[in-house]
């Protein structure tokens, strides 16, 4: 039976170096451990140098196991949970 | 002083303190390679890249520092990918740098263009695609920092053609990259893993790799005796204990003692050291070890928790965190604990035939081989049985005098990763114990032996099979044999003299192991063909997906060695 008081997806906050291949080793990680990644929002900061990112993922018990494989990714600066953002947040970004 | 991107690389290598790299040029590679001239970086020329890559590996696993391999784009660099991924399951410090097309081509299906990049991502710590001389600069120290700090691992650095074309005025050059410190865990951590290892009336501890790739092997010698505990290794970590030292039960997992895997069961407290209860370590993960309160010291957070929840999960260096335990953790003693060990492991010893009655099987074979080699002999294997029986039978006694290829599993690894050992611990000796299915795996490596001469002897362990695919074939397949059986032989002596070797192949009927001590007494390289049983079994061997205690101690009568 499904845990009714826990959402089924949650959000993830990073900070990501800004270059060509940040994205892939971010999609491929969640990709290769088999963990659902299923939206991204991402956008350079003001400097360019660095990106935010926010993720929508399973909201499972491997998700610690996940912020603790993205923490040790070179170009991933930091690893935010953020329960405060809902799923309705992707949704209002459909077009 | 005007540079080029090819001499800009070698020059941080030099001040990196690399002296010997491994690897073939090709196209896109070779401004590189003329940038050599004039270097006091010495060049080993391997017959295939991923000879390179694990001549590479042979080096950085006996010297615990990133050792370096290089190859040209495409096929190149595809070729290298095995090492690389093994290097990445064994958390071993390795730099591979790839040439690429030049940046105008990059996209174009151009020649010998493949994507490196995107390759090597997912099997190495990090990677990069240099783009200019700045991030030269910049990548190549900071890609050594990455190799060996934290939990070490492969770096792969890939860099146009261009980019070893360019030129630029270098008047400041960057640090060489060195390894960062590990942040230390919390006092109040260290206190409650005191507490939990104080308390404990059956205490084991759990080593791993991770042990040896800290330095550490010394200090969990010493805990082990501080608080009176057996010990148990991964198949990574052999060679932490002395073999004859009573604490010490050998290896645990599929392959490991009965007595091993059942003391693990009655241990109330596990302390697991630098290990990551990969699936041949645990068999079963559900029941292993279901009655014991785990503790679990790693350097790579993420292991934390990964495979086992840990009562006790601590993040650190296993050096810095042991110097600090043992200062504060009370000896102990465990003598009932320790009788109980020592009767498992006496009612459990390995079974072999009586070595005047079968002198040749692989677990009489390779305690001879242990009697006829130094202390101090480095030995590394391929995979497959003859892995195993390495693993069971010889007596390692310090720390990286055993190099295998344990999580990926390589056959092809042992004679390249031989050749790198000789060079990285000069004036050693170096055995390299093959089987005639992963010694063809590599097997044009022994033209690079013969360029060196060094004192590498390789030891086929030859049954005409692809022997633990048979082996699994005759008990968990219904002795429906598939396509494990080679059907043409080889004469591996007379490949190795076509090399330009010694070749030798011992007759089983005229005192092989007399034979065996000569072919070893000569001073140089020497390939050894030692013909054993293919009916031969690596026992006990827990079945894939059963819980450890389940291992098989014996095969059926019409196979068994009593």
């Amino acid at each position: 039976m499904p845990d009714t008081t826990q959402p089924a997806t949650t959000v993830l906050e990073l900070r990501v170096r800004n270059h060509p291949g940040a994205m892939s080793h971010i999609t491929g990680l969640f990709a290769r451990r088999a963990f659902n990644l299923e939206a991204i929002v991402c956008v350079p900061e003001a400097d360019h140098a660095t990106s935010r990112m926010l993720l929508l993922v399973a909201n499972d018990p491997k998700l610690e196991q996940m912020q603790r494989q993205l923490e040790k990714l070179h170009d991933v600066l930091e690893v935010r949970h953020r329960g405060d953002i809902g799923a309705g947040y992707f949704e209002a970004l459909r077009w | 002083m005007q540079h080029t991107g090819a001499t800009i690389l070698r020059t941080l290598l030099e001040r990196q303190g690399i002296h010997t790299l491994a690897g073939i040029p090709g196209g896109a590679i070779l401004p590189f390679y003329d940038a050599l001239h004039g270097s006091g970086i010495r060049h080993i020329l391997t017959r295939h890249e991923q000879g390179a890559g694990f001549l590479a590996q042979g080096m950085a696993r006996v010297t615990g520092r990133a050792a370096v391999c290089l190859a040209t784009s495409g096929p190149g660099a595809t070729n290298l990918l095995t090492a690389i991924a093994d290097a990445r399951l064994d958390s071993i410090p390795l730099v591979a740098i790839t040439a690429q097309v030049p940046q105008a081509l990059i996209g174009t299906d151009a020649f010998q263009e493949v994507d490196t990049y995107g390759l090597t991502l997912p099997i190495t710590k990090h990677n990069f695609l240099v783009r200019s001389i700045d991030e030269l600069l910049e990548t190549i120290p900071l890609a050594f920092t990455l190799a060996e700090s934290g939990r070490p691992g492969p770096v792969a650095v890939d860099i146009p053609k261009d980019v070893l074309n360019a030129r630029a005025e270098i008047s400041v050059w960057p640090e060489p990259g060195r390894r960062r410190a590990t942040p230390p865990c919390a006092a109040t951590e260290i206190d409650a893993l005191a507490a939990l290892l104080a308390g404990a009336q059956r205490p084991l501890l759990y080593l791993g790799g991770g042990v040896i790739g800290a330095g550490a092997a010394e200090l969990a010698r010493a805990l082990a005796h501080h608080i009176d505990a057996p010990a148990v290794t991964t198949l990574m970590a052999l060679g932490t204990l002395a073999a004859d030292d009573p604490l010490n039960l050998g290896m645990l997992g599929m392959h490991g003692g009965k007595g091993t895997n059942l003391l693990m069961r009655e241990a109330d407290v596990i302390f697991a050291i630098g290990a990551r209860f990969d699936d041949r370590a645990t068999g079963k993960v559900a029941e292993f070890c279901p009655q014991a309160t785990i503790a679990h010291l790693d350097i790579d957070r993420a292991e934390l928790g990964k495979i086992r929840a840990a009562t006790l999960a601590l993040a650190g260096d296993a050096a810095e965190t042991l110097t600090r335990l043992l200062r504060r953790l009370p000896a102990q003693v465990h003598p009932a604990w320790r009788g109980r060990a020592a009767e498992l492991r006496a009612a459990y010893p390995l079974i072999h035939p009586s070595p005047a009655w079968e002198p040749l099987h692989p677990v009489n074979l390779i305690r001879s081989l242990a009697r006829l080699l130094p202390d101090d002999a480095i030995v590394t294997t391929d995979v497959g049985q003859h892995q195993m029986w390495v693993a069971q039978a010889f007596p390692f006694s310090r720390p990286r005098t055993f190099l295998t290829s344990g999580g990926l599993g390589t056959m092809g690894f042992g004679l390249p990763a031989a050749i790198g050992a000789a060079l990285g611990a000069p004036g050693r000796r170096v055995v390299c114990v093959s089987g005639d299915g992963s010694i063809l795996m590599n097997i044009q490596e022994l033209a690079t032996l013969a360029d060196l001469d060094l004192p590498v002897a390789v030891l086929v362990c030859n049954n005409a099979h692809l022997g633990l695919v048979r082996q699994q074939q005759e008990l968990f397949y219904g002795r429906r044999y598939s396509a494990s059986r080679f059907q043409s032989s080889t004469d591996f002596a007379a490949i190795a003299r076509g090399f330009g070797l010694r070749g030798v192949t011992l007759d089983p009927e005229d005192d092989p192991l007399g034979q065996l001590a000569s072919a070893l007494a000569a001073p140089g390289p020497v390939l050894i063909d030692i013909p054993i049983h293919e009916t031969a079994n690596v026992l006990p061997m827990v079945p894939p997906g059963a819980a450890n205690h389940l291992t098989i101690t014996a095969t059926e009568p019409a196979t068994a060695h009593a």
